[in-house]
């Protein structure tokens, strides 16, 4: 098991990185900073299961609260507006 | 063969790769003698048959049990599970509306769904438009579906990007106060458990 290094509050960035494979963060959230909503448990981890392994030890699960107008400079709509995005503790860093 | 022939067969339109995929796993999984054609065919009629009324009456439960309505929100899983619904592996986030926050659910990567409790998605839900525009412009895509919303209200947008599954669980309409839990339940719809629509009272 792997400990969860973040705890629902903390600002967290999600790393910009582009591997190849089978990948569970979404392209368009990579490289922003958002607050952790709640830790959702731990599970084996997806890039590694697509690889035919057995994606052990299960990593800690996130989700992450964004707001629309920092991931959408333009976005239309209120400035409180939001989008809650599952990551996975291995693409985030301390923000 | 002649033409008349076959033109009432249709038209012949090759498999594509992933029917194809499909097709290979199939008959290997029979040929290995680790399923049936039977146990197939049996668990395709389960899927085809599930609907979202196991979801509408989680959601009237809870309008009338706060109780409930507290563990569902705290645990979705567990609180279905209390209903008798039996929800394998899935991990149920159940996020409520209030006056102040509306949300809604989108898979953006794929099409991940409560299938378990809400039955087959809906084409659109899998569609490229909704998927990447309800991250991006909710309130034009929710617009379409004929939901407005006030800027006063917040917009949360859930991107059921990995291992959990999401049910909106919306207000109860006005006017409703003596209703029975069966009653209540037929308020809500399919769109109402994904937040493209809100269940609509006697007093809307």
């Amino acid at each position: 098991m792997s400990e969860s290094r973040f705890k629902p509050g903390a600002r967290v960035k999600v790393l910009k990185a582009y591997p190849l494979g089978h990948v569970r963060t979404p392209y368009y959230i990579r490289g922003h900073t958002g607050t952790v909503e709640r830790v959702c448990g731990e599970f084996p981890n997806p890039e590694e299961l697509a690889q035919m392994r057995d994606g052990l030890p299960p990593q800690p699960l996130y989700r992450v609260r964004f707001l629309q107008k920092e991931v959408w400079p333009d976005y239309r709509g209120s400035a409180q507006d939001v989008v809650e995005v599952e990551i996975f503790q291995h693409w985030l860093e301390p923000a | 063969m002649t033409e008349k022939k076959l033109k009432d067969q249709g038209k012949y339109q090759p498999l594509s790769y992933f029917q194809l995929m499909e097709v290979s796993l199939r008959e290997l999984l029979v040929e290995k003698g680790i399923l049936t054609e039977e146990e197939i065919a049996r668990e395709v009629e389960t899927m085809r048959g599930r609907g979202y009324e196991r979801g509408t009456r989680v959601v009237a439960r809870a309008w009338l049990d706060a109780a409930f309505r507290e563990r569902l929100l705290r645990n979705g899983t567990q609180a279905c599970e209390e209903l008798g619904l039996e929800i394998p592996a899935l991990k149920l986030l159940v996020v409520e509306n209030t006056r102040e926050t509306h949300n809604a659910i989108v898979c953006t990567l794929c099409s991940c769904y409560p299938r378990v409790l809400l039955g087959i998605p809906p084409d659109w839900y899998k569609s490229r438009n909704y998927r990447s525009r309800m991250v991006r412009e909710p309130r034009a895509v929710l617009a379409e579906f004929g939901l407005v919303l006030s800027e006063a209200i917040q917009i949360r947008i859930h991107d059921s990007s990995a291992d959990m599954r999401y049910m909106v669980l919306p207000m109860r309409p006005a006017g409703t106060e003596s209703w029975s839990e069966e009653r209540l339940a037929g308020l809500v719809n399919r769109d109402c458990l994904l937040g493209v629509a809100v269940p609509k009272g006697p007093n809307d």
